[in-house]
């Protein structure tokens, strides 16, 4: 339940920063976090040598990501992926998979 | 020719299945509460698959059907790596079974006609299937009567495509096992567009991985029918020349024109072989040839990118290599599963009479061998361009690997376990 409240809240604070008419569509976040499950695993809950994104926190992932497109973590391909990818749609993505469940 | 006879063939096998095609529509697939509709989905591939799976992931109560010819999903990625002798056919192939315990009736079958105006679709052995939306993922098929010759020498199984992973990848890895020591593969590619950009140039190399252990005095020539290589060009280029000079020969603007035993005849030259492997031209697959859906160059399928629904047929959403595509999109796997799940998040909003997401994205990374154990990469980012209604790369997104690596090559691989674990609710 804390666990429950405390992504509650970061997902409210994401949400405030990027605009109402976004928000509102309560599936896009969904849909943008779908893109990344190829590699990342449906909902984040990868195999193999990818990393699992089910269940980290939002903020993390936000940092993770903003890194890859600075350059400020060097990538394989994560530097070419996040550039196609506006902030407002990875605090997007990264709120859903926040959310979701570890995997198997 | 081949194609029909190898459909005749999964009809024959089919029959068992089919004959329980008549319950489908009758027992109700929700989990609870009354149905928001009922898709069928023809076509289990990389397209199919992920949107059968990812309609009953985001819509619950839908009753969802997936018809597919093949009792087994064999994926095309990774298929190349069976060729070199890396990986077995186990490797590549995984079941239906999970999208069934999803809640995903699936039907092994073909289907013969598809009604757009009457909403149903006639499967061989004579069942019917209604729809609400039709979910369309045929893939390819060739245009084998562009080259003379093909048809009879692909019927004739004396000459492979492999360009469909299955009975024809176990074949051409015999045919490449039994090679003489000295002797020639050559392999022969389309003008674009054609299924996977990189997947000619990725086979080449790992045929002539295997060869230089197995059969060093064995050759391999490269005879594109394109004025360069079309993808991963310059990482392609530094393969052929770092590992493989003196085994590779890569000849440009070398289109087949016909095919007389083993011997292809090119505009200026013959060109003789042990092992040919042509990947004929392609067009979106028969049944959308059938149902009149090509209305792109008479080749390829237009779609409204927001839903993925045919430009020619509504109701009718499709999906993968039969599309013909928005600027710079590949026809790949990776793809395949991306507009899979445009279009699942569509039907489900259509089917409640809801608005469509605006503003999708479709996103992919490719991953190429160019030894059994290195692999590269190149990727992109589309966003859907509301102006002129089409997905459009990101400027300064996507690119392609510095260099190939055993790194990228673990990925590849765990690339593949993820996105059929996606495409396939493993």
């Amino acid at each position: 339940m804390r666990i429950t409240l405390r992504r509650g809240a970061a997902l409210f604070a994401l949400f405030g920063a990027i605009g109402l008419a976004q928000a509102q569509d309560a599936n896009l976040a969904r849909n943008l976090a779908a893109t990344c499950a190829n590699c990342h695993g449906t909902n984040g809950q990868a195999r193999g040598d990818m990393k699992p994104l089910a269940g980290v926190s939002a903020e993390k992932i936000v940092a993770m990501l903003a890194d890859f497109k600075s350059g400020a973590q060097p990538a394989t391909i994560m530097h070419q992926i996040t550039k196609g990818y506006t902030d407002e749609q990875i605090k997007l993505i990264a709120s859903f998979l926040a959310m979701q469940p570890a995997g198997k | 020719m081949n194609n029909l006879n190898l459909g005749r063939r999964h009809w024959l096998g089919a029959g068992a299945a089919l004959a329980a095609t008549s319950l489908v529509g009758c027992a109700g697939m929700s989990t609870s509460g009354p149905s928001i509709g009922r898709v069928v989905v023809v076509g289990g591939g990389y397209g199919g698959a992920t949107a059968a799976r990812y309609l009953k992931l985001w819509g619950g109560n839908v009753d969802v059907t997936l018809v597919e010819r093949n009792a087994d999903f064999v994926s095309c990625p990774i298929s190349n790596l069976v060729l070199g002798g890396y990986k077995q056919m186990s490797d590549i192939t995984r079941g239906y079974g999970a999208l069934k315990s999803v809640g995903v009736k699936v039907v092994q079958g073909d289907v013969t006609a598809i009604d757009v105006a009457g909403k149903k679709l006639r499967l061989a052995g004579g069942g019917e299937l209604s729809y609400d939306r039709l979910v369309l993922s045929p893939g390819i098929d060739f245009m084998a009567d562009q080259v003379g010759g093909l048809q009879m020498a692909l019927d004739s199984g004396r000459v492979l495509h492999a360009w469909k992973a299955g009975p024809q990848t176990v074949a051409l890895r015999r045919q490449i096992e039994s090679m003489p020591d000295g002797g020639v593969f050559a392999m022969f590619i389309p003008k674009a567009p054609y299924r996977c950009p990189p997947g000619p140039y990725e086979r080449a190399c790992v045929v002539a991985s295997y060869l230089q252990v197995a059969k060093p005095k064995s050759k391999v020539l490269v005879l594109d029918g394109n004025p360069e290589i079309t993808s991963k060009k310059g990482l392609f280029e530094k393969a052929f020349k770092d590992r493989y000079s003196g085994m590779l020969e890569y000849r440009a603007n070398a289109e087949l024109k016909e095919l007389s035993g083993n011997v292809a005849k090119l505009e200026f030259e013959d060109v003789k072989a042990d092992v040919l492997n042509v990947i004929p031209p392609q067009r979106a697959g028969d049944l959308a040839r059938s149902t009149g859906l090509l209305n792109m160059n008479n080749r390829w399928v237009g779609v409204n990118w927001l839903t993925m629904e045919s430009t020619a047929a509504p109701g009718v959403h499709v999906l993968g290599d039969a599309t013909f595509p928005a600027p710079l999109m590949p026809k790949s796997g990776h793809m395949a599963n991306q507009h899979a799940k445009v279009a699942a998040a569509a039907i489900i909003q259509l089917l409640k009479d809801q608005p469509v997401n605006a503003t999708p994205v479709v996103m992919n990374t490719c991953y190429s061998f160019v030894t059994g154990r290195e692999a590269m990469h190149v990727a992109s980012v589309h966003q859907y361009d509301d102006k002129d209604k089409t997905f459009k790369t990101v400027p300064g997104s996507g690119g392609v690997s510095a260099a190939a690596n055993q790194i990228e090559a673990r990925y590849a691989l765990s690339w593949a376990e993820n996105i059929w674990a996606d495409s396939l609710a493993l």
